[in-house]
């Protein structure tokens, strides 16, 4: 009998350490015992959900010309429009809602970010990948590149590429995309370097495979997970990039604006007093930047092995 | 290691060839300057005369090497809508910008470090954990909508501080500066507290993580274990060995204020060369956007170079390859 009992131990351990915890459960890991990164969490969802649903829970289409009215220009928060819709953020002087146009914002500004972190993240890793993979010149081009990229603010080359290029959503996003790669092509670099060493490489070109086979089927995958915890940084930062060239004018157009642009338009009216047409698309702005922000330093410190087991 | 300059030189060289080249094609193939400057009642005579004294009828290379042979004899040409050197425009301009970059790097020494120290020695006091907490908020603040809040704070419901423009300036050396008179001081506040917030919280937390490491080093206990007052340890012995690296990023961070002004110079209307620069490409002023792009590309380089020689110098193991 106690040999029975020892064996089923055994089994019972073995089948728990083959059973890997669900992704479910690694996530909520990450986020247990840290109040102010679930909190954040949660903001995320609540800001993409009324991003997608905007169309439904805006009292009125921004994009409308027809449905402005310019009698309802500069009403201050809690007023009514013309045509009775309460207007709880109040109007800026085109008679648009704020509170509308807040959440038009919200999907525009999240719409260009996530476009151009997933293109210029994709693209970094391409090019981190392709260096560690072939050495030589390749790597000393990528390389020379993306140091020559990192040596210039990238406020500054997001400005050169808009003069160049003229302004717009898809030039805005170019801009982000050039800003995105370079990073992100060196931490890939770094990683993939030190997987090239390891042996399930050498089992894989013993067994004739392509460079290229190589680096998509084992080297991608075993490299690219810190790419993945910088991600929400770099989305975060994008967010806030393209506010700043919106605000500067050199953004998107005046027909679409995101939340950048909003505060710019409401730039214009602070020193008359009209505070609401540029402080709530702000506050939006911040809230969302800042849930970002909390949640990315959450993953960076549980992805730090130095830090694990002291939170 | 004069092997080591020299190659560093030729490198700089060839960066500030490529990206020249890069923003002169860019801007030739985007903006047409005789579409720009033609008046309506233009002829196509008229239009064809204006493309010859512009020198834009010629092939794209040759204009290219006529531009550098000109930009290595400092002539940059001449603004389209000012109808002025470009390299005037841009000097009159650049003392504004330095002063409120130099007067923000300032504040942000001098607020942040101490910051940083008081918070990396008392890592349990409850002031630490709203000082971290502000340096967290203070990172996710876009800058631009912190100057429009500063703003309605200051100048909207305070009234105590001027939203825009340099105020009274005091010629020195030729050159109007602000800081010298109450009033120019006064509009100085804003902008260059609106540029320094962003400093104040990366020195904060440079000095933080610096004082945590070099606290526990033994000559801090050797120190401790003579019986040396807390201050003088702190003054004579932590300061001065976390002030290595802050002085590296703040040497490389000058750059970026400046680059970054160009936000700041926008929100508050101070007349630097950020806000030139804006206004140009709003204008499709290409000779001031092209010369400008330059002349900062040319600055980046230079304190990228100055950097890594100084880097050379100091640190042994960097090999002179």
């Amino acid at each position: 009998m106690p040999a029975d009992a020892t064996t089923t131990d055994v089994d019972s351990a073995l089948k728990a350490e083959a059973q890997e915890p669900s992704f479910a459960q690694k996530f909520w890991k990450v986020f247990r015992g840290h109040p102010a990164a679930l909190a954040g969490l949660i903001g995320i969802i609540v800001f993409v959900l009324l991003a997608i649903f905007a169309p439904v829970i805006a009292p009125q289409d921004p994009y409308d010309q027809t449905q402005l009215d310019i009698l309802d220009g500069l009403l201050p928060p809690g007023s009514q429009l013309w045509d009775g819709t309460p207007s709880v953020l109040g109007t800026d002087a085109l008679g648009r809602d704020i509170l509308s146009a807040v959440l038009y914002g919200l999907r525009i500004s999240l719409f260009v970010a996530l476009v151009a972190v997933i293109v210029g993240s994709a693209i970094g890793v391409f090019m981190g990948l392709l260096a560690a993979m072939k050495g030589g010149w390749v790597e000393t081009v990528i390389m020379r590149t993306v140091d020559l990229k990192m040596s210039f603010p990238g406020i500054l080359l997001a400005l050169m590429v808009l003069a160049v290029f003229g302004t717009g959503i898809d030039k805005v996003i170019i801009a982000l995309i050039i800003g995105a790669w370079a990073s992100e092509a060196r931490l890939v670099r770094a990683v993939a370097l030190s997987e090239l060493k390891k042996e399930y490489i050498d089992a894989a070109r013993l067994a004739g495979l392509s460079d290229w086979r190589i680096m998509g089927r084992f080297l991608f995958p075993n490299s690219i997970s810190p790419v993945l915890v910088v991600l929400p940084m770099s989305i975060s930062g994008a967010i806030g990039a393209e506010a700043t060239l919106s605000f500067l004018g050199v953004g998107v157009p005046i027909t679409e604006p995101s939340l950048g642009l909003l505060i710019a338009n409401g730039n214009d009216y602070i020193l008359s007093g009209k505070w609401w047409i540029s402080l709530f698309p702000g506050l939006v702005l911040v809230g969302l930047v800042l849930c970002i922000n909390v949640v990315a330093d959450r993953l960076r410190d549980h992805a730090n092995p130095y830090l694990r087991g002291k939170d | 290691m004069l092997n080591f300059v020299a190659r560093r030189l030729g490198q700089s060289a060839v960066l500030v060839l490529i990206m020249s080249a890069l923003v002169f094609v860019g801007m030739y193939v985007v903006s047409d300057p005789v579409a720009v400057l033609a008046g309506e009642d233009f002829t196509e005579e008229d239009r064809v005369a204006l493309a010859q004294e512009l020198g834009v009828d010629r092939p794209l290379i040759l204009q290219y090497a006529a531009f550098l042979g000109n930009v290595v004899r400092g002539d940059f040409g001449t603004s389209f809508v000012y109808n002025r050197p470009v390299l005037e425009l841009i000097l009159e301009r650049l003392p504004a910008t330095l002063e409120v970059a130099f007067f923000a790097m300032f504040i942000g020494l001098v607020v942040g470090i101490p910051l940083g120290v008081y918070s990396g020695l008392n890592q349990k006091k409850p002031a630490t954990k709203v000082i971290s907490f502000s340096t967290t908020v203070g990172y996710s603040i876009p800058n631009f909508w912190q100057g429009v809040l500063l703003i309605m704070l200051f100048s909207v419901w305070l009234q105590v501080l001027p939203a825009s423009g340099r105020g009274d300036t005091t010629q020195i050396f030729g050159v109007g500066w602000s800081i010298f008179s109450l009033d120019g001081l006064s509009h100085l506040m804003l902008p260059a507290l609106n540029l320094a917030i962003y400093t104040i919280c990366l020195q904060a937390r440079l000095a933080r993580s610096g004082t945590q490491e070099v606290m526990y080093q033994d000559y801090m206990t050797f120190a401790r274990a003579k019986g040396i007052s807390r201050e003088r340890i702190v003054r004579r012995h932590l300061v001065r060995n976390i002030l290595i690296p802050i002085v590296t990023i703040t040497g490389l961070q000058l750059g970026g204020l400046i680059a970054f002004a160009t936000v700041t110079e926008t929100v508050f209307s101070w007349p630097g060369i950020g806000k030139l620069l804006l206004d140009s490409i709003h204008n499709s002023d290409r000779p001031v956007v092209v010369a400008y792009l330059i002349l900062i590309t040319l600055m980046f380089v230079t304190i990228n170079f100055v950097v890594d020689v100084l880097y050379a110098l100091l640190d042994p193991r960097i090999r002179y390859t």
